[in-house]
């Protein structure tokens, strides 16, 4: 297959997976509010129904990770080790997640249930903000240069992208970053009452969850629409073949004019959203929100990256060197591997189908405090 | 401190704390879902609930080192960006890949089937729970499979090419990379050595309940299984441990030479069983290596190439450029300091390739070039390298961690075998004056199981330094744009984090033992 037709093809795979992790945000969302829900077994409620998720965002980190890594290493290589402090707190930060869940309800986990509850809490703030902050690095660039030829040096070997002194402190300063990435956070919030709204058979709750979408479904829309006009006002790097890079005004908004169908998928996706928080307010039996928001959810993030990587647009420009930016032409793996990869994830589809067979024979049923009650102790988060 | 250690020291310093950090709890999980998959197939087959009683206890126990696994896992995959960038550039194109399968084919299999089995034995079926038990068990096989892969390719870099125009090594063979001897031999010892600690931690459990009279039956049940598990895991693990050591001969003989402090080789090489290195020995000077040993004749020659009359080179041999090649013959190829220079020569190639290119140079000058770099590309890596001797890895710690690696394979041998001869004569054992002592000896074993497990990476990791890529790239080639400062202070937070969590694991097991083995473990409520 051609290898321009196989980047493309991994630039696709790379939005899939962020967009699905965007949605997975849910269970950060659904953290962050927990230390605001006084009633324990209400509190016990909402973490066990969280609880049966968590690893699926997490995995999906771990593999848009990993399949980032070997699409375009270029971008591990200069995101990851430039902009250091960014993804060791988004890091640290899912690490805490990881042994709360099951450590909070256990005898002898020496720090307390609360300690455990707070960690989950500063998860679910940092981790979609973060996050969020990381992505925005995409659209809005950062400070870093990058030269292949710096592992031979004559003045001894150096790293091949070299960044500022802050190494992603500035990132997490930068104010349009900041925009974004309170985006991603009201989002998973208004997901995860979404969720909860779904996933859980308990009148309070759902009296509560209503409110709670009510208003991060309010300042989601705030955010998303500044974040939106900050993406299309914004200029971009335009790096065709055989062309010199250049950094183009309102690049995004003209990637959306010449991809239609790009534009399209947002629209749809962004009107799905909308509709399923609207929706859920409006009719409180209606339950099944979350699924609108999410495949709306899953439409805009793919689009976004979309208009991100394609149309001769790099993907992650350098504000110091045009000529350092990245493509998805430049950063990418070789034809071989992308081929063997591609190979590969001919079985994605039977994961996806695995995962959703189990996650549907597992939600059969609203979790209700009756059943909860029914579980042995140990079973309970 | 700062003075002392430089960024290089503090990348693989945290480096080496995270992967260990996180050894501490992968071969449980590897190993004690195999038990708890049999465990469960038996309550499956017999439909006797005190196995279902049995089965769920050690889940429990499985949960909590589970989740503590993963959240220390995390870190590994991301830092060979934070960390290792320039490694990251420089072959990712063949290392990233394994890393992405696991994500996609292993992880996903392993997080998807844990919830339906800790959350599904009311809402699926008993066959769907037992596939999910499996597919847990397995995924987590899976996961451990694509990792080790990656690893063993950096030990032994196969199945790539470098290209002088994008900088890089690209790969040439996913077959080479994924099936390469080092790869499946690390694999599978890898693998059963966790066999080993999962039986020996329900045996020492066991052993523990036992001192204090709780649910004898139970134990008796727990005990037929972890011990079968554990003996046929250090069994294949010694059987792997051999072709391990002939994968290593051939392609780090180094390593090796490290492994068993040999400076100077010799035909008929004997294998040091035990030995006391003189500390002032380097591969510079001529003092004599041992201040005391014991070997045993032929030892080492068999080890390494299965003949008893071949020669094996020493610390020095390699320096001096002799080396066993694939078919177990000794050669003399090129002296360390020769790769020094070669690789300096490549490096200027590649340098005025570059300028070369960007030039517009004529076909016939780039061609001259990129012919010297792919002639002498194997020794890219020497010529980072001050001094020969500066390929040489840490003697002491390599020598000793291997030899008490060995040591305690061979006590959990004999531990296991008596195990297993318990389990089935229990009126031996529990008529035996001495039978409190066995239960004691069953919960000290676990520790010397996990110390075994731990000194395997040892000898594999350190062994291969200075490298990062085996003979490519040094580590200090591979680090990224970091000032120590910024490196210490992300270890100490992952010390201290990973430390807490530690305490707080190995807390919450020991009240989950205490508390569970109080109540009647051969009874469940469905």
């Amino acid at each position: 297959m051609d290898y321009n037709i196989l980047q493309n093809y991994w630039w696709l795979i790379m939005s899939v997976l962020g967009a699905l992790l965007v949605f997975l945000l849910f269970v950060q969302g659904g953290q962050s509010m927990l230390i605001s829900v006084p009633n324990r077994d209400k509190r016990s409620l909402l973490i066990n129904s969280l609880g049966r998720k968590w690893e699926f965002t997490f995995t999906t980190l771990v593999t848009f990770g990993g399949a980032f890594f070997a699409s375009f290493p270029l971008f591990y290589s200069t995101s990851f080790g430039g902009a250091y402090w960014l993804w060791m707190l988004i890091l640290f930060s899912f690490v805490i997640q990881a042994v709360s869940y099951e450590y909070r309800s256990k005898l002898g986990n020496v720090y307390g249930s609360q300690f455990y509850d707070i960690l989950l809490f500063i998860n679910g703030i940092v981790g979609p903000l973060l996050l969020g902050v990381a992505v925005a690095g995409m659209f809005f660039g950062a400070e870093f240069t990058v030269a292949k030829a710096n592992i031979i040096s004559e003045t001894g070997p150096a790293t091949i992208s070299q960044w500022g002194p802050l190494h992603g402190l500035e990132a997490i300063a930068c104010w349009k970053n900041l925009v974004f990435g309170l985006m991603v956070l009201f989002l998973a919030r208004t997901l995860a009452s979404l969720y909860f709204i779904n996933n859980i058979d308990d009148e309070e709750i759902h009296r509560v969850q209503h409110r709670q979408l009510l208003v991060n479904g309010a300042i989601f829309v705030v955010f998303f629409l500044a974040s939106a006009a900050l993406i299309l006002t914004a200029s971009g790097v335009r790096a065709g073949e055989g062309v010199a890079p250049e950094r183009v005004e309102y690049k995004y908004l003209s990637n959306f004019i010449s991809m239609w169908w790009c534009l399209a998928v947002f629209l749809i996706g962004t009107l799905l959203v909308l509709f399923g928080i609207i929706k859920s307010l409006l009719v409180k039996e209606f339950r099944r929100g979350i699924w609108f928001a999410g495949v709306g959810t899953v439409l805009v993030v793919m689009a976004l990256f979309w208009v991100l990587g394609y149309n001769d647009t790099a993907y992650y420009p350098s504000l110091l060197s045009v000529d350092s930016s990245l493509t998805i032409r430049n950063s990418s793996s070789s034809h071989f591997t992308l081929t063997a990869m591609s190979i590969v994830s001919i079985l994605v589809p039977f994961v996806l189908a695995y995962i959703f067979y189990a996650w549907r024979a597992m939600d059969r049923k609203s979790l209700t405090t009756d059943e909860l009650k029914a579980l042995d102790e140990d079973d309970k988060y | 401190m700062e003075l002392l250690m430089n960024v290089v020291d503090w990348s693989r310093a945290q480096f080496a704390l995270t992967a260990m950090y996180h050894w501490l709890f992968v071969p449980l999980t590897l190993g004690l879902g195999l038990i708890i998959a049999i465990m469960e197939t038996i309550y499956y087959r017999t439909r006797d609930t005190k196995w279902l009683a049995t089965t769920k206890f050690w889940m429990t126990l499985f949960g909590v080192n589970f989740a503590i696994g993963v959240a220390t896992g995390i870190i590994l995959e991301f830092e060979f960006g934070t960390n290792w960038s320039n490694y990251s550039w420089f072959v990712g194109d063949i290392f990233g890949a394994p890393l992405a399968i696991e994500g996609i084919l292993a992880f996903f299999m392993e997080s998807t089937f844990i919830a339906v089995m800790f959350f599904g034995w009311n809402k699926v079926s008993p066959r769907f729970h037992l596939a999910s038990t499996w597919l847990t068990a397995i995924g987590a096989s899976l996961s451990a499979l694509w990792i080790l892969v990656a690893n063993a390719w950096m030990q032994y870099p196969t199945g790539c090419t470098f290209n002088p125009d994008t900088m890089r090594n690209e790969m040439t063979s996913f077959l080479s990379v994924a099936l390469s001897p080092m790869a499946m031999s690390k694999f599978f010892h890898t693998v059963l050595s966790a066999w080993v600690l999962g039986g020996t931690f329900v045996v020492g459990v066991c052993g523990w309940m036992m001192l204090r009279n709780r649910n004898a039956e139970h134990c008796r049940r727990s005990l037929k299984v972890g011990a079968w598990v554990g003996l046929v895991g250090i069994v294949l693990t010694m059987v792997t441990g051999h072709s391990s050591a002939v994968t290593v001969a051939e392609h780090q003989p180094m390593k090796l030479a490290a492994m068993e402090g040999l400076y100077r080789g010799s035909t008929e090489q004997p294998i040091v069983v035990m030995g006391l290195l003189n500390p002032a020995k380097t591969a510079e000077n001529r003092e004599r290596t041992f201040i005391t040993e014991m070997d045993i004749p032929y030892g080492l020659s068999i080890l390494a190439t299965s003949d008893p009359h071949a020669f094996v080179p020493g610390i020095n041999d390699l320096i001096d450029g002799f080396t066993i090649n694939e078919n177990g013959d000794t050669v003399n190829t090129i002296s360390y300091a020769e790769r020094i220079a070669r690789g300096r020569e490549v490096q200027k190639a590649l340098a005025l390739y570059q300028q070369a290119k960007e030039q517009g140079a004529q076909p016939a000058v780039i061609d001259s070039l990129k012919a010297v770099i792919d002639q002498d590309f194997r020794y890219l890596g020497y010529g980072y390298l001050e001094k020969p001797a500066e390929a040489v890895p840490n003697v002491p710690l390599t020598f000793y961690t291997f030899h008490l690696m060995v040591l305690l394979g061979g006590y959990l041998m004999a531990f296991l075998l008596l195990a297993l001869f318990f389990a089935y004569k229990r009126q031996i054992l529990d008529k035996a004056h001495w039978n409190k002592w066995w239960y004691r000896l069953a919960v000290i074993t676990i520790p010397l199981t996990y110390l075994c497990s731990m000194c395997g990476w040892i000898v594999a990791e350190v062994g291969r330094q200075p490298w990062t890529i085996q003979d490519l790239m040094p580590n200090k080639v591979a680090i990224s744009d970091l000032s120590a400062g910024y490196v210490q202070t992300t270890f100490w937070i992952f010390a201290v984090v990973f430390t807490a969590l530690l305490i707080a694991d190995i807390s919450i097991i020991c009240r989950q033992i205490s508390k569970k083995s109080l109540t009647d473990l051969d009874s469940v409520n469905q």
